[in-house]
């Protein structure tokens, strides 16, 4: 997937958002620069599929050598697939952050939130705070 | 310890440091109907001499188990405790070090840790041990509240009403404010009928507080098809011979550590014992020490997993113990290390051939009958037919037998009931002994 083409949270998760039969599907996943930010990656927790995920809330957790980190849900819905295989292969966010290190799939409930960021102005947030 | 009081002109200095012109005007915020008023009402200060003999003649009035033979149990112990235990315990190096945790300065401690933590997964079967914790009751609501963060089911947990009464307590004090409910059985029958998927976990004791042995693989079958973790209190005495909870298909083990190397001490400190399954070990609260090598690549040791706790994550910790009890899991490290698997198999063989000799012969007395016919371990109930309990401890305690722990306080089923515990201390004379007066 195309960085320029996701929307951010400033809370530095992405999303990429499609039509399927009218319903809209977001993929979810966090973007190069947290994964930079919170170095050497050692444990994901991954939501459970069915459970129900709100926009501005934590879904899951990212631990790293130095921290755990929440993961916010961009949307609101529910889960309908989440990337198994990612946790015991956390070096796919290293290489791959916006395609296979993809996290969860949600069934969005509503329109999406106001206050996601397009690539230019996530870009900005994270020059400001890097 | 020395007793350090400050003299009147002490006193005036730190009153003027601090701009208060007296003691009381320094305790005037105090509203004047909750203060006293008047002096306390003890006797006027002795001198050096007449305090120490007052407080020889208190001491002559304590009696300890030394001086009787102790069939109490209900979770503490008279186990052996071998003099290696003490001369090895007591030395500096462990006795006076404070949160050994700072791999530069504590090596030795901290592979103590490791060893110790090693040596519960052999005994328990289970995976991965925390460096221990308080006690056996608070090593219990932990491993709840972790089960609880694991299922991510927040709203009820089972427990059954053979688990010790205070570690129930403990559980209920905690879950009462996080709002999640306690259901208590009375017996594993009554499990099929409570078990939802609202469940987190269900808590059992094996040996229980009766003594029995509880059948922990058809519990663990059940409990994992309600998506829900079997979390198990031992004794771990009992493990000398009994199938480990780690190969009965239990999820999180905790132990009252005490019998291992710890003497009864009125009570405590004791020693909270804690393991679990593998993939659980991010919920595990309390400290695990980590084996490594340093930048020579030599073998070494230090904390590991810390971003689970409470220093580095907040209010988001698994748990807000910071510590463990280093001095207690050392205990119980070398108890474990110089009884063996082969001590350990001696020892709990040795609890039960006693307990079930004593139980024998008590229940072959007119007076007495077992309450049930569940197989037990080192520790079993009788009634009393004449339903005078508080006679029977009276009169066995003239003989300076502690006979064992009435069980009316907990259970109102069991009033006329005692339990009664057998450890490998007790010879045969003391138990004929503790027979002959009960029946007589």
């Amino acid at each position: 997937m195309n960085a320029e083409a996701l929307l951010y949270c400033d809370t530095h998760e992405w999303v990429f958002v499609t039509d399927e039969d009218g319903q809209q599907i977001a993929t979810v996943g966090i973007s190069a620069f947290a994964v930079e930010q919170l170095t050497d990656l050692v444990y994901m927790e991954l939501p459970t599929v069915g459970a129900a995920v709100t926009g501005g809330e934590e879904f899951g957790e990212v631990e790293s050598v130095k921290a755990v980190s929440a993961l916010y849900s961009p949307v609101s819905g529910t889960v309908i697939e989440v990337n198994e295989g990612l946790p015991d292969n956390l070096d796919i966010l290293n290489s791959d952050p916006y395609s296979a290190g993809w996290i969860m799939k949600v069934k969005v409930d509503g329109a999406l939130p106001a206050n996601l960021l397009d690539y230019d102005a996530y870009q900005r947030q994270c020059g400001e705070s890097g | 310890m020395p007793f350090t009081y400050n003299t009147p002109a002490q006193q005036a200095e730190m009153l003027q440091a601090i701009g208060a012109g007296s003691i009381d005007e320094l305790f005037q915020s105090i509203p004047a109907e909750m203060q006293l008023g008047r002096p306390l009402n003890i006797p006027p200060a002795l001198g050096e001499l007449e305090l120490t003999s007052h407080m020889q003649e208190l001491a002559r009035q304590n009696t300890d188990i030394t001086q009787s033979a102790c069939f109490l149990g209900a979770g503490s112990y008279d186990h052996f405790v071998p003099a290696v235990i003490d001369t090895l315990a007591s030395r500096g190096e462990f006795y006076t070090s404070y949160t050994p945790y700072q791999p530069e300065v504590s090596q030795g401690n901290l592979q103590v840790m490791f060893e110790y933590q090693t040596l519960i997964c052999q005994l328990t079967g289970m995976d991965v041990s925390n460096a221990s914790l308080y006690d056996g009751g608070s090593a219990t609501v932990e491993a709840m509240l972790m089960a609880c963060s694991i299922t991510r089911r927040h709203t009820k947990v089972i427990v059954l009403e053979s688990v010790h009464p205070e570690y129930r307590q403990i559980i209920e004090t905690y879950f009462k404010t996080i709002g999640t409910q306690v259901v208590t059985i009375s017996d594993p029958s009554q499990l099929p009928e409570e078990l939802d998927e609202a469940t987190a976990a269900v808590l059992v004791q094996s040996p229980n507080f009766f003594g029995n042995v509880e059948d922990l693989s058809t519990l663990a079958e059940q409990v994992h098809d309600a998506g829900a973790l079997l979390v198990c209190s031992v004794d771990p005495i009992s493990l000398g011979i009994l199938k480990r909870p780690g190969d009965a298909g239990v999820d999180i083990v905790v132990a009252e550590g005490q019998s291992l190397g710890t003497p009864l001490l009125y009570g405590g400190p004791y020693l909270g014992i804690m393991a679990c399954r593998e993939k659980f070990v991010r919920r595990l609260p309390g400290r695990i020490a980590g084996q490594t090598v340093d930048q020579h690549g030599n073998r070494c040791w230090v904390l590991t997993l810390q971003t689970r706790e409470q220093h580095i994550r907040r209010e988001k910790a698994t748990s807000n113990i910071c510590t463990n009890q280093g001095l207690f899991a050392l205990r119980a490290a070398i108890y474990l290390s110089v009884m063996g698997p082969s001590g350990m198999r001696d020892v709990a063989n040795l609890c039960l051939q006693k307990a079930h000799y004593a139980q024998q012969q008590l229940t072959s007395l007119d007076r007495f009958e077992a309450v049930t016919d569940q197989p037990f371990f080192k520790e079993f109930v009788v009634r009393d037919k004449h339903g005078d309990v508080s006679g029977l401890l009276e009169k066995a305690e003239d003989f300076n037998i502690l006979a064992g722990v009435p069980l009316g306080k907990w259970y109102p089923q069991y009033e006329d009931c005692l339990l009664i515990a057998v450890t490998e201390k007790r010879t045969r004379d003391e138990i004929d002994q503790l027979v002959e007066v009960l029946g007589s």
